[in-house]
């Protein structure tokens, strides 16, 4: 793996000189066409006796106009090109007009894109978190449900910008309140290579793993207030670690995205940074296409190995996950924004084999070994530009036997409805009835509002 | 060795495949510009459409057919000017494909090309969902169509030289259909000069520029934010008291709010095509234009017969 991604490198790096004398040749070339095309035009100008206003501008190079009858005269549409005075095939110049307007050297000028995601909420439980336990799964990562009462969400600063003509940049710093203490975190630093030949590219740094389909979405993008439990269950909410990523996409006109991880393995499911510091793997796979005008379809398998030691749910040993995910979006004439169903699904498979070391008492330990699944389904009705209602159902299958052992098996039903003023913020009122435990149910509810400011982002389907 | 097989492998398939043998790929992300690509290339090139005029291309999704759509292209035909800043960015990144990200000889913007008009002096998202470099729904002047063929085709010259005469020559040929056209346009739009018209969106400004037309108000409260009844009964009377010609709207927007204004003044509802395909007429840029002025003219003479 290491060697293919050094074999990359090198391939990039040999790519370098060769664009550039392409450019060179074709620099002069663009100018002997141009040339030829000017030519061209003064002569169909003559062939049409136009009025002699361009006489004005002096030498024969400066901009020919072709006939113009009537009152739509060439001074006319020449005064509407970005770079008057001259005709408007000069790209660089064109491009590079608007950033002009500053004058003289300004540092600033090349700050990256800054965009903040506000975020905070208000929710009551009917359980105390506190006591909150969920049945053959124990509560890892950010798993659980968010606590009572009025709290700021996890709110974030991200600049992103294009380093130089193969890099682009980006960090995402996030912070939340967390029992009354706040903490600013890194949740994503990553480089991505923007110039590598025949569509590959190449990110490194920390950032979130493109298995399944949510795992690679940043928490604003939802369409509910919290992750469904399997990602809660299986990877601590999202996996997010220190790692680098390899990703081609298929040159085939049905979406084939194929791809592969190596990260640290510091976060759960993960732990204890195993493998020299490459603790975990991954492989990721994504088709997706249209279905006529209206549906448009995305489907992945993904497998994440990891080697854990001493993980937050106490298992030391191999874990392997598989998911599968799938979405279905239908919109009438593909107006997404404007009306229309999204449906998800994703299913797990989490397979254990290990140990279990109990984190509140190191010397209980037992065999891990075994297997325990998850999925959930949703489905978001878009009325119309301003508001959405969705309803999602979740569920989690323990396993009967090891040390995390449970006959119950934990679900829970969300409803929720969202009212958009425009594009950059939302409120959203998620109800939800949780059944984490055959003794307790959580019934809660929640309003929470979001916000985007700065940098207007774009985001992934 | 077999550690440089596979780059090995790759750089030669990479070589081989960057020379344009085959036809050049074009994606554009609207109609206009596909059709524009159409008139200045014809069977020399491959388009792809990603939009549709039915589609409000400020909000169009990421989807996986445009990835793969883009990641095919040599040349990508947008507006710019931040129109497409929520989906394009995306697409290319998500693609791979170097030809065509920002900068490359292989994206090319019309609104680049071009003077903006509407350029915000102050940036606040206060006022709605403002595009920093200027209005860019451009492709409702023909004047300013005609300079963007002129760059597009010379970028055409540019990525495929083995066809660079067939496009100059063909450019010729647009020019001269064009410029006939716009003067037709312009004398049978000669009624319309002076006239008022309230607008759904602001993205009728070129045309209104180009045409001499007056936009008296929008049914947005801000440009982005949808219509409310608060600001629509606020335009009542604006609407009824200027002698009004239409309250207009694109293909793909909802028609309610316009109805609703046109319920309580009087003032006629036109659905324009705004893009190539927003109705029957609109096969083409030239189709487009003949529909637009002839929907803008039967709204005069509808009110002239009240």
């Amino acid at each position: 793996m290491r060697k293919t991604l050094l074999g990359l490198c090198m391939l990039s790096a040999l790519a370098g000189p060769a664009y550039a004398a392409q450019t060179q040749t074709e620099a002069q070339r663009i100018a002997a066409l141009e040339a030829k095309v000017q030519a061209l035009e003064a002569e169909l100008q003559q062939l049409k006796a136009a009025p002699p206003e361009a006489t004005a501008q002096q030498p024969a190079s400066a901009a020919p106009a072709p006939a113009a009858a009537g009152d739509t005269t060439q001074s006319e549409l020449d005064a509407l090109a970005a770079t008057p005075g001259e005709t408007a095939t000069n790209d660089t110049e064109a491009v590079a007009a608007p950033a002009a307007d500053s004058g003289g050297s300004n540092a600033n000028a090349f700050n990256p894109a800054i965009s903040i995601i506000l975020n905070g909420s208000y929710s009551h439980h009917s359980l105390d978190p506190a006591d909150y336990e969920r049945a053959g799964f124990p509560l890892a990562g950010e798993a659980g449900p968010g606590p009572d009462g009025l709290s700021l969400g996890e709110s974030e600063v991200s600049f992103a910008s294009n380093i130089d003509d193969k890099f682009y940049g980006q960090l995402t710093l996030t912070a939340e309140s967390e029992g009354g203490e706040d903490h600013v975190g890194v949740e994503e630093a990553f480089i991505d290579t923007t110039s590598l030949p025949a569509n590959f590219s190449i990110r490194a740094g920390r950032f979130f793993s493109n298995i399944g389909y949510l795992n690679s979405h940043h928490a604003h993008t939802d369409n509910f207030f919290d992750r469904p439990l399997a990602y809660q269950a299986f990877l601590g909410n999202q996996y997010d670690d220190d790692g680098v990523q390899v990703r081609w996409v298929a040159p085939t006109s049905l979406f084939l995205e194929f791809g592969g991880e190596l990260f640290r393995g510091e976060n759960f499911p993960s732990g204890g940074a195993q493998h020299g510091g490459v603790g975990t793997r991954t492989l990721f796979a994504h088709a997706g296409g249209d279905v006529g005008t209206e549906s448009s379809w995305l489907a992945g398998a993904s497998v994440l190995k990891t080697q854990s030691d001493n993980a937050e749910d106490g298992f030391s040993g191999d874990t392997t996950l598989y998911i599968a995910d799938g979405t279905w979006k239908w919109a009438p004439n593909g107006n997404t924004k404007d009306g229309g169903i999204t449906l998800r699904g994703e299913y797990f498979l989490d397979d254990r084999d290990g140990l279990f070391v109990d984190p509140a008492d190191p010397l209980v330990t037992a065999p891990w070994i075994g297997q325990r699944h998850g999925a959930y389904l949703e489905g978001v009705w878009r009325l119309n530009r301003t508001w959405d209602v969705g309803y999602r159902y979740d569920k989690l299958w323990a396993d009967d036997e090891g040390p995390v052992a449970s006959l119950f098996d934990p679900y829970r039903h969300s409803v929720e409805a969202t009212w958009r003023n425009s594009e950059f913020s939302l409120i959203r009122l998620q109800l939800s009835h949780d059944k984490p435990n055959p003794d307790d149910s959580d019934n809660a509810v929640t309003v929470q509002y979001q916000t985007s400011l700065g940098a207007h982002g774009a985001h992934k389907f | 060795m077999k550690l440089f097989a596979i780059p090995t492998l790759l750089l030669t398939a990479a070589l081989v495949s960057s020379p344009a043998q085959a036809k050049m790929k074009v994606f554009a992300c609207e109609p206009e510009w596909g059709s524009l690509v159409h008139e200045l290339a014809g069977d020399k090139v491959d388009v792809n459409v990603g939009t549709s005029a039915l589609q409000d291309v400020h909000v169009i999704e990421a989807k996986p057919s445009l990835i793969a759509q883009v990641r095919a292209a040599d040349l990508v035909v947008c507006t710019g000017a931040e129109l497409e800043v929520g989906w394009l960015p995306m697409l290319i990144r998500q693609s791979g494909n170097a030809k065509v990200a920002p900068g490359a000889p292989g994206s090319f913007m019309a609104a680049s090309q071009v003077k903006l008009l509407e350029k915000p002096t102050a940036l606040d998202r206060a006022n709605g969902d403002v595009h920093p470099d200027g209005n860019p729904h451009i492709n409702l002047d023909p004047r300013r169509i005609y300079v963007v063929a002129k760059a597009l085709d010379a970028r055409l010259a540019q990525l495929d030289p083995a066809n660079a005469a067939a496009y100059q020559q063909r450019l010729a040929d647009f020019n001269t259909r064009w410029l006939a056209a716009m003067n037709k346009w312009k004398a049978e739009a000669a009624p319309l000069r002076g006239r008022k018209v309230v607008v759904h969106h602001i993205s009728w400004v070129y045309l209104w520029d180009w045409l001499g037309m007056d936009q008296i108000g929008a049914l947005e409260p801000k440009p982005g934010v949808p219509p409310t009844a608060a600001h629509m009964s606020s335009l009542i009377a604006t609407t009824k008291s200027n002698n009004t010609l239409a309250i207009v709207r694109a293909a793909y927007q909802d028609t309610k709010p316009a109805d609703w204004l046109s319920d309580r003044t009087g003032v006629p509802a036109v659905t324009l095509p705004y893009t190539v395909g927003g109705d029957a007429q609109s096969k083409d840029l030239f189709g487009m234009f003949d529909s637009t002025i002839a929907k803008l003219l039967g709204a005069s003479q509808s009110g002239a017969a009240k």
